[in-house]
């Protein structure tokens, strides 16, 4: 009986995390319908599930596996230039605008995917800080590769240069990505409902994983590493195969993202962006699912709704969020929990009245 | 041929040498102990063994395979599953996935089934979950396999471990001060759950101890270690009789 109970518990989690994007989603629908929302807030429709993705796979890494990444948005933004490049490159071939952004976010995760097991071979064997320097560090160097990157397409494929731009384009041609201008003209072909599919998509795969034979080995590696390895747990396949998976979503949200915008530049994806994500990831609870998914949608509509107070947008908005983090990590809210750590003890000596 | 045969084992950290030439020999069903004062290198062994630390010099052979140079997830997978001196549990995970973690090499299923929820997954989870609660029953966890590690009393955490251990299907299972921290009564149904998981899961076992009641107890067979030499061998009564080994236990 407990065993039922205990999956039930897991069930009950996963069950809660679709349940808030499902209903979210049906009644953000409803008011757009009712012509309810602003044409801002309407924007941010698509960067909230961009986010949400963010901070769901940011968890994988920082609260399931338990190493600190700084770096996510690197991943984020080799999605999002892939994701440019592809799109741009179908435009006439695939009329379907879902069709070519769904192309874009499968060849941005990829991508990503690739850089993160580029990344992740010589870095994982680094641990805490210095494993958080150094995806720092990997996320500025994909800010300043793209920052130089040139690439252009006409009637004879794509063409490609570093630094500086090295060849002619044909008749016709056009440039992609123009070195530190960035992209521009991106056709918006993300819409609300494409980026729930993708964290309807992220849930289902994130969530399975942790309900999972890998998922129980990853997380057994952040409780305690040594035991791990000692029950035959491969501890650098494992570690690689969460960082992989974060980045491919990292990749698929950097995509998605990327198409929201007519104009994207490599700067949009530096440190600060990181460590958005990371407050996403702290703030809704290390490990919390469903946390995450709360925790990127408030935090990316809280400056638009304090625009009424104008000037004083970022203080508020700064101290909402030390408040938010003090709570989360007060004495109040831990005697809260304690409480219900001595309820489960009373309850299991009664149960089990001598042993150990 | 013994089923682990250590043959002039030793270790250097810097200048110092932890352990040095120490050779041991444990029979398949055997339960030895392994004891000396703090500090002996007790402990270093069994990181030696498990390949937490590599040797500088000597053999180590399980069913005459070598163990040298080998990672601690491989010589796992060889046969051998430990517990620590300090509990290492996963704290965060609950009882019962505790135990599941220890059958991830036991019951396998393909990561796109992870991921996905397809194939065999249901099938073999289910297995996984009978066979984590048949051992949880013989440490009489089953009734608790969904509280979280770390809210179970010490007792119990150290019964996990040994769950855990045991997840692992090991040939050779080596237990860390078993009884560290446990009052008599905790140490003699210990004593009797040891019996018992010898018995049930026919492993052989080495345990590092400093409870003389627990070793002259249960054990066959003791080697003492001091300053990382081999003090003495044999069985309880002859090595604790030893003067050698009273002098190194209590001081001239």
């Amino acid at each position: 009986m407990k065993k039922i109970k205990n999956l039930s518990k897991n069930g009950r989690d996963s069950l809660l995390c679709y349940a808030i994007v499902i209903i979210a989603f049906v009644a953000v629908q409803a008011v757009t319908a009712g012509g309810g929302l602003s044409s801002s807030m309407k924007g941010l429709l698509v960067p909230i599930c961009a986010y949400i993705v963010m901070a769901v796979s940011l968890n994988l890494t920082v609260g399931i596996l338990g190493e600190l990444s700084l770096g996510h948005a690197g991943c984020m933004s080799v999605g999002a230039f892939a994701g440019i490049v592809v799109s741009t490159s179908l435009t006439d071939s695939v009329g379907a605008a879902p069709l070519r952004l769904a192309a874009a976010i499968a060849v941005g995760g990829v991508l990503a995917a690739v850089a993160g097991v580029i990344v992740g071979v010589p870095v994982l064997r680094l641990k805490g800080d210095y494993l958080a320097i150094v995806t720092l560090a990997f996320g500025e160097i994909i800010k300043n590769i793209v920052n130089v990157l040139y690439i252009g397409r006409d009637a004879s494929g794509l063409h490609f240069s570093i630094l500086s731009q090295k060849f002619e384009l044909a008749e016709g041609g056009k440039m992609i990505i123009n070195g530190p201008m960035g992209v521009s003209g991106v056709q918006k072909i993300a819409s609300f409902t494409s980026g729930f599919v993708l964290i309807l998509l992220t849930l289902f795969i994130v969530l399975n994983l942790i309900n999972s034979r890998a998922g129980r080995a990853i997380m057994s590696l952040r409780d305690n590493q040594i035991a791990a390895d000692s029950i035959g747990i491969p501890v650098t396949h494992y570690k690689l195969m969460a960082f992989v998976i974060s980045a491919a979503f990292a990749g698929m949200a950097g995509a998605l993202y990327a198409m929201n915008f007519s104009t994207v530049t490599a700067a949009k994806f530096d440190f600060n962006t990181s460590i958005l994500v990371l407050v996403f990831v702290v703030l809704g609870g290390l490990g919390n699912i469903w946390g995450s998914i709360i925790a990127a949608a408030l935090l990316t509509v809280l400056p638009e709704l304090l625009r009424a107070v104008r000037d004083y947008r970022m203080l508020i908005y700064a101290v909402l969020l030390i408040a938010l983090m003090l709570f989360n990590n007060s004495s109040l809210k831990r005697r809260l929990l304690e409480k219900r750590g001595m309820r489960q003890m009373e309850k299991l000596e009664r149960a089990g009245k001598g042993g150990a | 041929m013994a089923m682990l045969e250590v043959t002039e084992l030793g270790i250097s950290f810097g200048g110092l040498r932890a352990v040095d030439e120490l050779s041991i020999r444990i029979e398949k069903g055997g339960l030895v102990g392994l004891i000396g004062p703090n500090g002996a290198g007790k402990t270093t062994v069994f990181n030696m063994l498990t390949g937490v630390y590599r040797p500088t010099d000597g053999g180590i052979r399980l069913d005459g395979e070598n163990l040298v140079g080998r990672r601690p997830h491989e010589i796992c997978k060889m046969g051998v599953a430990r517990t620590f001196q300090n509990i290492r549990l996963f704290h965060n995970l609950t009882v019962l996935d505790n135990v599941k973690t220890g059958l991830h090499n036991q019951v396998t299923y393909s990561l796109a089934e992870s991921l996905l929820h397809v194939g065999s997954y249901r099938s073999k989870e289910k297995q996984m979950d009978e066979r984590a609660l048949d051992i949880l029953r013989v440490f009489d966890l089953d009734g608790l396999a969904d509280y979280k590690a770390a809210n179970l009393p010490y007792g119990r955490q150290r019964k996990l471990e040994i769950a855990r251990a045991l997840a692992t299907d090991p040939k050779l299972l080596l237990l860390d001060e078993p009884a560290a921290g446990m009052n008599p009564n905790e140490t003699a149904e210990l004593m009797e759950t040891i019996g018992l998981v010898r018995q049930k899961f026919g492993v052989t076992i080495l345990l590092i101890e400093h409870d003389m009641k627990l070793v002259s107890g249960i054990c066959e067979y003791l080697y003492v270690l001091n300053f990382g030499r081999l003090l003495a061998e044999g069985t309880p009564d002859t090595v604790l009789k030893n003067p050698e080994v009273v002098t190194a236990y209590l001081g001239e």
